[in-house]
């Protein structure tokens, strides 16, 4: 067989070198044309075609007998520098090149032949802002008719309670509501202490040290819990639902489930949504229960109030219909949430950065949404005088 | 040839892939049982064999992916097991490798991809680095706009021509093709046949490839090894394997598609050699 071998990763070989030849119409190639000295060679053929009067019109030869190596790096700079030459008017011939460079060369010109595609235009400052407002708009709406989709789904699968798959709501239910007990007991936990510890300073003030349980338990079970509650599982939960499903997108595994003809909303999105529903509520009446737990620690390490006078005036201080409208946000909470992080993880297109970008962006939309949702809560319930 | 380049010849061993008592067990399954193969250089050397025979697990340990249990596999004269990154360095630079599912990276264009291993290891200026990768990609049969464009908006055979442009980035002189057909439509396949003839001739490179692909062997392989129940079960050229008598190799090349391919190929093959009998 004949093939021809080129070692071109050793020492010996004198690096790529172009001069002018033995007339003013020839130029001699020299040396190993290869990509690990290509900056040079680029620097060389400048320099060297630059420092000669070619002649504007005829035939240029240029000698490359002496080229020893030739990769295709070298073969586009020899192919480039023909190019260039020949802009202007003048045809160029190598000659004495070895038939495998040859073969190269001419391959490298056959492939290159088709001209080359422009970068496109670099938008302006205004076309940016145009396309980013677009682009938050159509999400905006994006998330509208997902919410819409996922409610139809909800409807047909009441139609059919067979349709609902208890046992990945179960599972759901595990992971989003069993598993964050600890995270979430612990932090309400420190909340109600530091609350207690900031009001304790100016009751103690004016000798009203009984009224530390209507500070913990109204600010803790009315509003504080449901958002802690909320905002962790948002990291936690709402994070891994649009990393799981942005992930099953890369992988095809969304369409795939829509070609066996089970709807991705029923099988990921619907159990999602319900566990969360069910989980979040039970959540946050833990996290009151920690939360006042904590406030009542400090109660008594820092205004000599005991565990039963706190609970006695807990009483009188947390109504039923606080304890309610605590309770009544986080279902709302959970579907917002919920929605949130399997809307993000459709929306990923297939690049392993588009998982983690919608995941961050899953996360900041979900607690953003659930930050201005509470807002909007406190002023209906204040309209409504609750 | 040049006495420089002569002298090169000598020092450089003309086995590019030497692989001797190799064993590869993953837990009590053992893969490879004293495997010994060489490839020579200029070769388009292919390794064929059963699903599940070890065959990319042997192209992964030789380009130190993974670990075998004993053995020595030599690449380019230099033992590559228990090399540590920094000593292989050298060596990854001399090799290209083009995964079967491509493995593109996904957050970057295919022009990136290709210029992302040059940036990485020249000092070349920014506009040579994105021209070589445009011939790169020009090389490979891509059309000039496919450089632009994510690896997620390309078909399954543009996704495997954008692998091989990256993995030609650097001017191999090894390159490691894992199933370079899988998946193509015949044309795709064929100008792949055709393309690893080229990058041979053209650039002397040493190419292995692992395939299952019978037409792209008949075409394109100077040797192929035929792996099973954990040894090389024959090596030599298609001719010659198409001659064993040994019961698997048989079924593979005697199979319902192998025999199209064999006709085919010969009719490729043969036309300067002596025609294949079947005895």
């Amino acid at each position: 067989m004949n093939v021809p071998t080129t070692p071109r990763h050793t020492a010996t070989q004198a690096a790529a070198d172009i001069r002018p030849g033995a007339t003013p119409r020839e130029l001699r190639c020299e040396g190993a044309w290869l990509l690990r000295s290509a900056a040079q060679t680029e620097t060389r053929i400048e320099a060297c075609l630059g420092a000669l009067a070619l002649p504007i019109e005829g035939e240029l030869l240029i000698d490359a007998q002496a080229v020893t190596a030739l990769d295709t790096s070298g073969a586009w700079l020899l192919h480039r520098m023909r190019r260039d030459l020949e802009l202007g008017g003048r045809s160029v011939r190598f000659i004495g090149l070895r038939p495998e460079f040859d073969a190269l060369l001419r391959l490298t010109a056959a492939r290159t032949a088709q001209p080359a595609i422009a970068p496109p235009h670099a938008p302006g400052v205004l076309a940016r802002f145009g396309s980013s407002a677009w682009e938050g708009l159509l999400g905006a709406l994006g998330l509208l008719s997902f919410l819409g989709a996922s409610a139809h789904a909800l409807m047909r699968a009441l139609k059919q309670p067979r349709r609902i798959r208890w046992r990945s709501i179960l599972y759901n239910l595990q992971t989003a509501g069993v598993a964050a007990l600890p995270i979430t007991g612990l932090l309400s936990f420190l909340l109600g202490i530091v609350i207690a510890y900031q009001g304790a300073e100016q009751l103690r003030r004016v000798g009203a040290n009984i009224y530390i349980a209507d500070l913990v338990g109204l600010s803790m079970v009315r509003e504080l819990s449901p958002l802690i509650t909320a905002i962790i599982v948002a990291g936690r939960s709402g994070s891994a639902y649009a990393a799981q499903i942005g992930t099953m997108k890369v992988t095809e595994e969304i369409d795939a489930l829509r070609t066996i003809g089970i709807g991705p909303l029923d099988l990921l999105v619907l159990p999602k949504v319900l566990a969360l529903v069910i989980a979040l509520p039970l959540l946050t009446v833990y996290t009151d229960i920690m939360g006042v737990l904590g406030g009542m620690v400090m109660a008594r390490a820092q205004l000599d109030v005991g565990f039963a006078t706190f609970i006695d005036r807990l009483d009188n201080a947390v109504s039923l219909t606080s304890f309610l409208i605590g309770i009544g946000k986080a279902p709302v909470f959970a579907v917002i949430i919920a929605l949130v992080g399997c809307y993000q993880g459709f929306q990923v297109n297939g690049s392993a950065e588009s998982v983690g970008r919608q995941t961050t962006v899953s996360v900041v939309q979900s607690i953003f949404l659930v930050i201005l949702v509470d807002a909007l809560f406190s002023i209906v319930f204040s309209w409504l005088k609750l | 040839m040049s006495a420089a380049a002569n002298a090169a010849a000598t020092t450089v061993p003309d086995e590019v892939i030497e692989i001797r008592d190799l064993n590869t067990r993953f837990g009590d399954a053992v893969v490879h049982r004293d495997v010994s193969l060489s490839v020579r250089r200029g070769d388009i050397f292919a390794l064929v064999g059963g699903s599940g025979c070890g065959k990319s697990t042997l192209l992964r340990e030789i380009i130190m992916l993974q670990q075998p249990v004993s053995g020595s596999i030599r690449v380019f004269g230099q033992e590559v097991i228990g090399l540590s990154d920094e000593q292989a360095l050298p060596l990854r630079r001399r090799w290209g490798m083009m995964f079967e599912r491509g493995a593109l990276f996904s957050s970057l264009t295919v022009a990136e991809n290709v210029a992302m291993v040059l940036r990485e290891h020249t000092r070349l200026g920014a506009a040579l680095i994105d021209e070589i990768a445009a011939l790169k990609i020009a090389l490979t049969g891509l059309p000039a706009d496919a450089g632009s464009k994510y690896p997620s908006e390309l078909s399954g055979g543009m996704r495997k021509r954008a692998a091989l442009a990256r993995a030609l980035a650097l001017d191999p002189e090894l390159l490691f093709l894992d199933e370079p057909t899988a998946g193509l439509d015949p044309l795709s396949a064929a100008g792949i046949d055709e393309l690893v003839h080229q990058l041979r001739d053209a650039l002397g490179i040493t190419i292995m490839m692992v395939t299952h692909d019978l037409d792209l062997l008949w075409r394109a392989a100077d040797r192929v090894a035929v792996l099973g129940e954990e040894r090389i079960l024959g090596n030599g050229t298609m001719q010659e394997l198409a001659r064993s008598e040994h019961p698997i190799i048989r079924e593979y090349f005697y199979g319902p598609r192998g025999r199209g391919a064999r006709e085919q190929g010969t009719r490729v093959q043969g036309a300067g050699e002596q025609a294949w009998n079947r005895k």
